[in-house]
Order: C-alpha cells, then structure tokens, then sequence
C-alpha cells in the first residue's frame, strides 16, 4: 500500500527526468567511488607519506615535515631529471605534432593504399613498449647498428647513441616520437576530416594557394586537435617510463642519469630503495608541475573553433 | 616409602602427559610457505627436494611460491608491512641489513645452529649473515668470480693458457681485440662496469692495490686514497688505454655474456651462476681461470655474492619448528650436494667445495678455489651503492674524468648511503 504514493509521485510531470537522473548518477556512482580509492586515496595518501621519512622496511615512519622537500632542492639526480624530463617534453611533444600532421596531410593526398598506410604507420604504436626498445638498441647499437653501418658507408664518423651521457637522452626521444607518430596521424586524419569541404572549395574559387589554405584553414580549424595532442602528449612525456627503463637495463636512466626522469627516479628510489617518503615528495611536485603545466596550456592554446 | 614410590608414579604420569602433549602438537598437520625468484632450475630443484622434506616429515606441507627475478625484491619488501609472506623466504645475502633492521627476520636459533658449527662448517663470506651477533639466514650454495675465456679466440691469437696475472690478461686481450672504438668486431675483454666488474674494482683490485674498501665495522669507506685511485685507473685504463673492449658491446640486459657467448669477446669476468647458461648457450671450446693476480705481490681476491634462507617472523607455534627443520634441510650437506648437481651452483660449505674432484673440475674448480679469499660486500642499500660505483666508472669512460675524482666522488655518495643507514 506504502508503494502507491511513489507511483504517484513518478507519474507527475518531471519524474520521468528525475528518474533518469536518478539512474544515471548511480551508474555514475560506481566509476566514481573506483576513482575516488583508486586514483584519489592514494594521491591524497601521497601527499601525507611526503612528510614522512616513509620507508617500508623500517618499523617507525618518524614525521619529518618539509625535510623530504628540503632534501629535494640539494638532490642532484633529481635535478638532472626534472631537466630531463623538460627536454624529453621539449623535443617530443612538437616533433611528434610536426611529423604526425605532416604525415596525416601526405596520407590525405594519397587515393590508394590509404588504408595500408595508415596501417603501416599506426603499427609502432600497438607494439609493445618493450620489444621496441630492444629493437631500438639494435638499430642505435655503436657497434653494430645498421644506423651507424650508415653513417660509416657515408664517410661519417660513427656515434655511441645510447652509450653517450650527451646523445642518450635524444636517441630515447626519438623512439617516443616514432612510436606515438601513429596515434598522431589518426588524430589528426580524424581532425582534417572534421573541416567541411566548402571551405576550401570557396578559397579556391577566391585564388587562394595550397600554403594559404593550409595557414589560414587548415591550421586554425585543427586547433583543438593541436591542443588535444599537446595537452595528452605533454602529459605522457611528463610520466615518461618504459622506454627509459628498457633502454638501458642494466644502468637504468643512465649512462651518468642523462636519461633519467622523474617518474622513473620515483620508482627507483620508492621500489628499488624503499624510501617512500622521499618518493612521494617528489610525486607530489610531479602531480603539481603537471597540473600547473595543463591548465596553462588550456588557458592560452584553447580557442573556439565555428566549423559553421 | 610407599609415598615416595606415588609421588614417583605421578611424576611419571605427569612427564608422560606432557610429552604426550608435545609430541601431539608436533604431529599435526602444519603447512609453511617458502619463497624464492623465478628460476627454472632452482624451483624444479626445490620442488624436488620439497618432496622429499615432506615424505621425511609427513605433518609438515612446504608451499613454494615464485616471484619474477626483478619483481622479487619489491614482492618481498610489500610484504613486510602487509604482514604477510612466507615463513622461509629466500633472499639475496646484501638485503640482510634492511630486513633485519625492519625486523622481518627471526635470529637463528643458537641450538639448532650452533654459531661455531656454522663458522667451522661454511665458507668465510658467510660472516656477512652474522648481524648484532647473530646469524639471520644461511645459504644452500655461494657464488665467486671467475674469468670465461674462449678457447678458440686464445688458439687463433697463438696464447697457450688464460692469463694468471693481471699484466698477462692486458696482452692476451690486446691480441685478441679487433677494431676500434665504436666499432669493435671482437673484444679482447668484455669489460662492463654495471655487470660483475663493479664488484671487481672495489672487492679485489682495491685490495690487490694495498687498500681496503670499507673499514672493518663496514660503516666507513676505505678506499678513497692512494690504493683506491690506482684501482680504478687500473681498471678504466682497460677501455681507455688499453683500449681492449668497451661497455655494452651487445645491446640488452647481459651484454658481457651474450657477445661472449655469441663467441665475438675473448675473456669476461663472471660469477658461477653463469655457468649454466654459458654452458647451453656457447657454441665453441670455453674455458674458466681463477681472477688474475698483479705480477708485483701476487695478492689473491675474489667477491663471494649468496642468496640465503632466512625465517620470517611470520613463523610462529608450530610453523616455527616447522621451519626451523626446513631450514636445517635446506642447508644440509645432501641438499647442498643436489643444488651443485642440478642448479650448478657450488656448496656453501668448507668440506663439499673442498671435495677433490669438485676443486679439479675444469669448470667449478677455479670457483671453488676462490672460496677461502673471497669477500663479500655488506651492503646497506644495494641500489644506491651499486649506483655509486658505476656512475664513478663511467665519469672516466665517458667524459674523460680523472680516477681520483672519480673514486672520491664514489666515496662521497656512498658514504652518505652509510651515513644515513647507520645514523641511529
């Protein structure tokens, strides 16, 4: 009998809706909840371990304050890798924008085989990190790498690569390039897509040429492509790993650190040494330099686009 | 009298009871956990003598689990807090220091493993599982240094026998060597700073150099002088002036010992833990000399590395006697004898490695040999001190640093590692 006020209720104007609202934030609820102790906890966790002198061997885990932070400001290592990982996003992020759009526009052009190239070019990104790297090694092996066979055949002086403190770090940066240049591609085949013919139909009609179109349409109409790829690529470089750590197995983030990141010193010192205390710290500023970085570059790269 | 005679008769009954009692608790059933990294041989070898163990002692059940090699150490450190883990867990003898001081492991306990039996009984590096007078773990087998050469490389550079000096290793590898800088096409010696060499420099050539590495409570580096700066320019002189290999000759994770393998490096330096996989992997005649000496004062050093078996305090009541036996077991001379037979791996203990036909084994008998000099590091944190060392290598194999400022540079980072170790 209790039920049929409520039954009530839902045949009045609007109920529907709220129902649906209902529904719709439960089944929001679940994902939500998984974030909130999956992803949340545990930064929020973070945040408190960085004022520890955490270590997961030890029985006590005395408060030190700002010690963990102090110590960060004298740490060299961490130094050389929050460099690195400024260079890593440097070089990385436009290369891979510059070559990807390049790549996307030629692929445009093409009528047959498109379906193979795009293929083709996708393929370095489904591939697992690992077996790229080994492959990398070979290929950038001073001694017997088909780069540096080149380089000999062309009367060049052999390099050392990845066995050099100064070539590593960009011998790294181009397999990161080479890998998400298809993922890049599809983005931007998607974004080339999104711009209406008609534009370019009038611009022709008005004389324009294929530079102009390509500044004056093409360019504007992709940003929020570019800003996608620059936000997520600036993100993924900023937490760049696996390459580092399989480059260079034995010595990892070397040789001498000079491919050393941030995200890789914080697994280092958190799960080769245990001090994770001091590794939080470091995440903490990790998690805070990448928040500050996006929204800056959602606040000046961000522009409304009228596909009309 | 007669009361005498009750009281006795009681005592009687009452002793009968406990021991009832005792023998009772030890009879039932009890399951123990043992843990150790993922390596073929050594889990089908422990999976053998687990059988064994447990047809000897049927109430008891071991469960062994495994852990990928380079995940194991984080497994068993997550385990520490979590409270949970094995009852006997393997572990590499440099983590000791740490696990003890978490208070993971259960001292051994002096009746079942008497100290001077152990002292009598095992290799010296063994000392290096003695923590605040007390044993933590034992090991089933130890591990030394040794050069791999390849036999055919020596034949075909017209050297008779491997190198027993030092001055003899330099030329027999610049025989051998083909090429130049970066682009050799055959070594004369492998020489990898982050592979086995690191433990080289400051284990033995520092002390063929009249130096010490660390002081003797372990607390202090030792080796920032004299003896320590002709150390490593003894040893960076190998690439840099003598030009006889360079690092990461092969890509990938065993660089040293692939290109060996693949029969394109005269010599390498390797502990026995290689042998197996050199054995199935070289195609060619290969042989295994004892780490050279300097011709000036002949001084014979080694580094002794182990994996050992300690008892979690997880183990407790029964589970605790449980692995005690297991222990015991584990270190016996049969099961050491069976680990030689199917891991390859020489006995951790004085009477089976010095057993003859083990020490005139071509292949273990320089190992063997090595046992009675070798020295083992304490390690405090393994990862950071390792770092120490080959940074200051590559400092002077890369950007042409000097071997004294290279050495104090060592000194300093790994001096601080110490520092904050031992600070309390």
């Amino acid at each position: 009998m209790t039920t049929i006020p409520s039954i009530a209720r839902l045949r009045r104007p609007g109920s529907l809706r709220r129902r649906q609202t209902i529904t719709a934030y439960t089944f929001l609820a679940v994902p939500l909840v998984f974030f909130l102790i999956v992803r949340f906890l545990p930064t929020f966790t973070a945040l408190r371990l960085s004022l520890f002198d955490w270590n997961i061997l030890k029985e006590v885990q005395p408060y030190v304050g700002f010690a963990n932070y102090d110590k960060l400001l004298h740490d060299g290592v961490f130094g050389r890798a929050l460099v690195n990982t400024a260079l890593y996003t440097i070089i990385g992020v436009p290369a891979q924008i510059v070559l990807g759009l390049a790549t996307a526009l030629l692929l445009g052009k093409i009528r047959k085989l498109q379906g193979l190239f795009r293929a083709l070019y996708f393929a370095p990104y489904v591939t697992p990190i690992v077996a790229s790297a080994w492959v990398w090694q070979w290929l950038f092996s001073p001694q017997f790498g088909p780069v540096n066979t080149l380089l000999v055949w062309l009367h060049l002086p052999p390099q050392p690569f990845l066995t050099s403190p100064s070539q590593a770090l960009a011998t790294t940066a181009a397999l990161v390039v080479w890998q998400n240049l298809g993922f890049q591609v599809v983005l931007f085949l998607a974004g080339l897509a999104a711009i209406p013919r008609t534009y370019y139909e009038a611009a022709e009609i008005d004389g324009a040429s294929g530079s102009q179109a390509f500044w004056k349409i093409t360019l504007p109409l992709l940003n929020p492509t570019i800003v996608f790829s620059v936000v997520t690529g600036t993100i993924s470089y900023l937490q760049l790993f696996t390459q580092v750590v399989n480059l260079n197995f034995t010595d990892q983030g070397g040789p001498l650190s000079s491919t050393m990141t941030v995200a890789l010193y914080i697994y280092q010192l958190a799960f080769g040494r245990f001090q994770t205390g001091y590794a939080s710290a470091i995440t903490v500023v990790l998690f805070v330099i990448i928040l500050a970085i996006t929204l800056l570059q959602l606040r000046f790269l961000t522009r409304r686009v009228d596909y009309g | 009298m007669k009361q005498v005679f009750t009281r006795l008769a009681l005592m009687t009954l009452a002793l009968g009871a406990v021991s009832a009692a005792v023998s009772g608790a030890a009879a039932a059933p009890v399951t123990i956990t043992y843990w150790q990294y993922d390596y073929a041989s050594k889990v089908s070898t422990v999976n053998d003598l687990i059988k064994k163990f447990q047809a000897a002692n049927p109430d008891i059940t071991v469960k062994q689990e495994n852990f990928p090699y380079d995940a194991y150490s984080q497994k068993v450190a997550s385990s520490v807090p979590a409270g949970q883990g094995p009852d006997v867990v393997n572990m590499f003898y440099g983590w000791l220091p740490q696990y003890v001081d978490a208070g993971y492991l259960q001292p051994l306990p002096e009746k079942d493993f008497p100290f001077k039996q152990i002292e009598a009984n095992y290799a010296p590096m063994v000392k290096t599982s003695k923590i605040g007078g007390k044993y933590y773990a034992l090991p089933t087998a130890v591990r030394t240094l040794a050069v791999f050469y390849n036999k055919d490389l020596f034949k075909a550079a017209g050297i008779a026998q491997p190198p027993r000096t030092w001055e003899d290793f330099i030329s027999d590898a610049g025989k051998i060597v083909k090429g130049t800088a970066p682009r050799f096409t055959t070594l004369g010696f492998g020489i990898q700073p982050d592979g086995q060499d690191y433990h080289v420099l400051r284990e033995v050539l520092v002390r063929q150099f009249g130096g010490q590495p660390y002081s003797k409570d372990g607390k202090t580096v030792a080796y920032n002088n004299e003896a320590g700066t002709r150390a490593m320019t003894f040893y960076t002189d190998l690439a840099t002036k003598y030009k006889l290999g360079v690092p990461n000759f092969f890509p990938g994770n065993n660089s040293y010992r692939d290109a060996f393998i693949a029969g394109k490096v005269g010599m390498i330096i390797d502990g026995s833990f290689a042998v197996n996989t050199i054995k199935t992997g070289a195609k060619f005649g290969w042989g295994v000399s004892p780490l050279p000496v300097l011709a000036a004062n002949k001084q014979r050093g080694n580094f002794g590395s182990f994996w050992v078996n300690g008892i979690t305090k997880n183990a407790t009541g029964d589970k605790l006697a449980a692995s005690i036996k297991f222990l015991k077991f584990m270190t016996s001379e049969e099961t050491q004898r069976t680990w030689l037979a199917n891991v390859g791996e020489i006995p951790a203990s004085r009477k089976l490695s010095g057993d003859d036909a083990l020490r005139k084994d071509p292949v273990f008998g320089p190992f063997v040999y090595s046992l009675p000099f070798a020295s083992s590091t304490v390690f405090v944190d393994e990862a950071g001190q390792r770092k120490a060392w080959v940074d200051a290598i590559n400092t002077v194999l890369l950007q042409g640093n000097s071997p004294a400022n290279a050495v104090k540079a060592a000194a300093a980072s790994e001096q601080k590692i110490l520092d904050e170790y031992y600070k309390k």
